[in-house]
């Protein structure tokens, strides 16, 4: 089997068909056709409660030309267990293989995230990131940014959109150390199909957390998909790295970092937002793209936060520079 | 064939391992324990080849022994009460997908007024589930009924899961003599697992899709029609096991000293045990007294039932759990079915929360029940044993 380094190494999309119901440009349905595309026939997937569940099978039809299975919503660390041990038992080759949103990741299924995590299941676990509760209606996760609205963290009169950061998923999947874990960007192809082949190359579990951005649930054009996808790494709200044997490594790393106004004025989510919220954002990006990158590339958003920072914490103690 | 002198729970785990179950999820809970400790044992002994998977919620393993038979091996668990309650939603999957998962519930009572006694409120509401349920007397039926279940579940004209209801403690932590068969007795009755419908990257299939409207209401149609369906396989395979082992159960219904009976009680579990105790002194004194003890609560045996009481003047209906200001759902099913018969019925709530069950209760059980042939009962519902004025 030849290693995959990039858009010319991968077949036809032939595992997971158009004709699905997903809205046009939907991240999650790249994010999954191209999975599919990458890991082949010997793949069994595995779909909870989301929007893909409800996009890509519907009795009597399916998108899907592998096995396929759907049961509930807060169980794909379980169920893809299970399969894994019958398999085992039956003596067949095949990746087992579940698809869950943010929701099913994040929140209800963190528990059996966990544990799956914690026997180290030789299965391939994909989080289509797309920042809410979509199938829902667009309801706030535990992975909707900073500021965005949603219909459970409206815009009112005295809250404007969700007051807390999106929770770091990768470092909760890293604290359990497994083989293999990754971020993946639908705009970052060679990147992307590079991660995918190498975690069906290996064994244990392993973990892609891929940015899917939807069009009805960040507000924008169908067509704009690639291109928030793009600035989403370019203005650092979404870093791409991988964990291996206990390291992380960043696998992009953007040449300056972009205000984050570049990523928010294109999408209706953020469009609320004002001059405090968005520096409040900016300054906790600033953060995290320092923890990720370090300092050695040039960053004149970050240095103008940072020194605003300095004033705002500064105690008046001189031995206090926060 | 040896015998050993085993707990409840023990007795369903050795059926569970002679029935060569491949995958076992389990999560610990009072009084199920003893069984996946039991389990655990056997396969860290390499007694037993099974991969035995620890989670960490009953939910997640009801999703790990769904997704195993989907895979296509055969899958054991166990539980009770909490952790039924969490399987909850998960229980919904297997039925309707046709999963011929086997469990084990050692019946102990839920929610607050929290106790881990016996009652059977845990295992009763889920009856809706499309689980066949099967309550046991002892703990050689536990044993056997393991591997009768198997039989059941994975009989092609049935493929559902089924449930094996146990009293917590009373049977689950009570050791009594049973017997343990062969293995190559037990590999010839429960020959190994074909499944029917099965993942497999080599003839992909969709399991479980969303199903719309068009197709919902005639999926649950065969479903309601493969529950019906058990009757015939439950009586053939007793009939079959007891052939190969000497040991046989009856059926949907067992009956006892109904020759001639005048009135009679319904019972689930080990309530029938100590009703045997109170028949056999009523006959002693002359009084036609016999006992009905409902075997599956799903499927529920309405034509045995009505066949059973033929004769009667007067039923009652024991219930260890109660469906609030209505009443036990044993009674509320039997009544169902009797629905149109002038035969007076009623309802017998006691031994609630682990509460003993004596010979004495249940002889009056027995005396309200034989008053009822001649006069009408005061109620249609009666709760034995509460202390004070309530
Ligand atoms: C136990 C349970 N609670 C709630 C739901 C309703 N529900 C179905 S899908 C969904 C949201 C899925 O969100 P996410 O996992 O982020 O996937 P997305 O739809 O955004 O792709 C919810 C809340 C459910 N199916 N099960
Ligand atoms: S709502 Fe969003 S995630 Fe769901 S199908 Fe549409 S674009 Fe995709």
């Amino acid at each position: 089997m030849e290693e995959m380094h990039g858009l010319k190494d991968i077949k036809r999309n032939e595992f997971f068909m158009s004709g699905h119901g997903a809205c046009p440009g939907c991240g999650v349905a790249i994010a999954i056709k191209n999975v599919m595309r990458i890991l082949g026939p010997d793949a069994t997937v595995y779909v909870p409660a989301s929007c893909a569940v409800v996009f890509s099978a519907q009795y009597p039809t399916s998108s899907f030309r592998t096995p396929y299975f759907f049961t509930a919503f807060e169980n794909t660390g379980a169920v893809t267990t299970g399969i894994r041990a019958a398999y085992r038992r039956r003596g067949k080759k095949s990746l087992v293989v579940g698809i869950a949103g943010d929701g099913g990741t994040f929140d209800i299924g963190l528990q059996a995230l966990s544990s799956a995590l914690d026997r180290n299941e030789d299965i391939v676990y994909v989080c289509v990131d797309n920042e809410a509760f979509m199938n829902t209606g667009i309801q706030r996760s535990s992975s909707t940014p900073f500021g965005a609205w949603t219909t459970t963290s409206p815009v009112g009169s005295k809250v404007q959109g969700k007051r807390t950061f999106k929770k770091d998923l990768m470092k909760i999947v890293e604290a359990h150390d497994p083989p293999y874990a990754a971020t993946l960007s639908i705009a970052h192809f060679n990147d992307f199909v590079r991660k995918v082949d190498k975690a069906k190359r290996m064994s244990g579990f392993r973990f892609l957390h891929i940015l899917t951005p939807c069009v009805p649930g960040w507000k924008y054009e169908s067509a704009m998909s690639m291109e928030i996808a793009k600035l989403a790494v370019e203005t650092g709200m979404w870093t791409l790295f991988e964990y291996e044997e206990g390291e992380s490594r960043t696998t992009y790393k953007p040449k300056q970092m972009l205000p984050v106004t570049e990523y928010l004025k294109l999408q209706g989510r953020f469009r609320h937002m004002g001059d405090d919220d968005i520096k409040t954002l900016q300054r906790w990006l600033c953060d995290k793209w320092y923890r990720n990158y370090g300092h050695e590339i040039e960053e004149p958003v970050c240095a103008i936060f940072k020194q605003e920072e300095m004033q705002l914490h500064h105690d008046k103690d001189d031995l206090h520079v926060f | 064939m040896v015998v050993k002198v085993i707990s409840g729970d023990h007795a369903v785990a050795w059926g569970a391992r002679l029935a060569r179950v491949e995958v076992v999820p389990a999560f610990p809970i009072t009084p199920q324990t003893l069984i996946v400790e039991q389990i655990a044992e056997f396969v860290n002994n390499g007694e037993m080849d099974a991969d035995f998977i620890p989670v960490e919620s009953e939910h997640s393993v009801m999703s790990v022994a769904v997704g195993a038979s989907a895979g296509g091996v055969r899958t054991f668990t166990a539980t009770a009460s909490q952790g039924l309650a969490l399987m909850h939603e998960m229980l919904y999957a297997a039925p309707q997908i046709r999963l011929p998962v086997v469990m084990a519930n050692a019946n102990r009572s839920l929610g607050a007024a929290a106790g881990i006694w016996l009652e059977h409120n845990d295992s009763m509401p889920e009856r809706e589930s499309g689980w066949l349920q099967c309550y046991v007397e002892n703990n050689q039926e536990a044993l056997d009924m393991t591997l009768q279940a198997f039989r059941l579940a994975e009989d092609h004209r049935v493929m559902l899961p089924v449930m094996i209801c146990l009293d917590g403690f009373v049977l689950s932590h009570t050791v009594e003599r049973v017997d343990i068969p062969d293995q190559a007795a037990v590999d010839g009755f429960l020959p190994k697992y074909v499944p029917v419908n099965v993942l497999d990257p080599d003839d992909p299939i969709v399991m479980n899709p969303i199903c719309p409207p068009e197709y919902a209401t005639e999926m649950r149609y065969q479903l309601d029609r493969a529950i019906d369906s058990a009757k015939i396989a439950i009586k053939e395979i007793d009939i079959d096991f007891s052939k190969r082992f000497g040991r046989s159960y009856g059926d949907l219904l067992d009956l006892y000293r109904m020759d001639g009976a005048e009135y009679a009680i319904v019972a689930i579990g080990t309530a029938a045990t100590t009703s045997r105790l109170v028949v056999d002194r009523l006959r002693a004194e002359g009084k036609k007294a016999g006992l009905i003890r409902i075997r599956f609560m799903r499927p529920f045996p309405k034509g045995e039932l009505i066949e059973a009481v033929s004769g009667l003047k007067a039923l009652g209906v024991f219930d260890r759990s109660v469906s609030f200001n209505s009443y036990g759902p044993v009674f509320t099913e039997v009544r169902n079915a009797l629905y149109g018969s002038v035969l007076p019925v009623t309802d017998h709530i006691a031994g609630l929360g682990g509460r003993d069950l004596t010979p004495e209760i249940l002889s009056k059980v027995f005396q309200v029940v034989e008053d009822s042939m001649e006069k009408t009962p005061e109620r249609d519902v009666y709760w034995h044993d509460l202390r004070g004025d309530m």
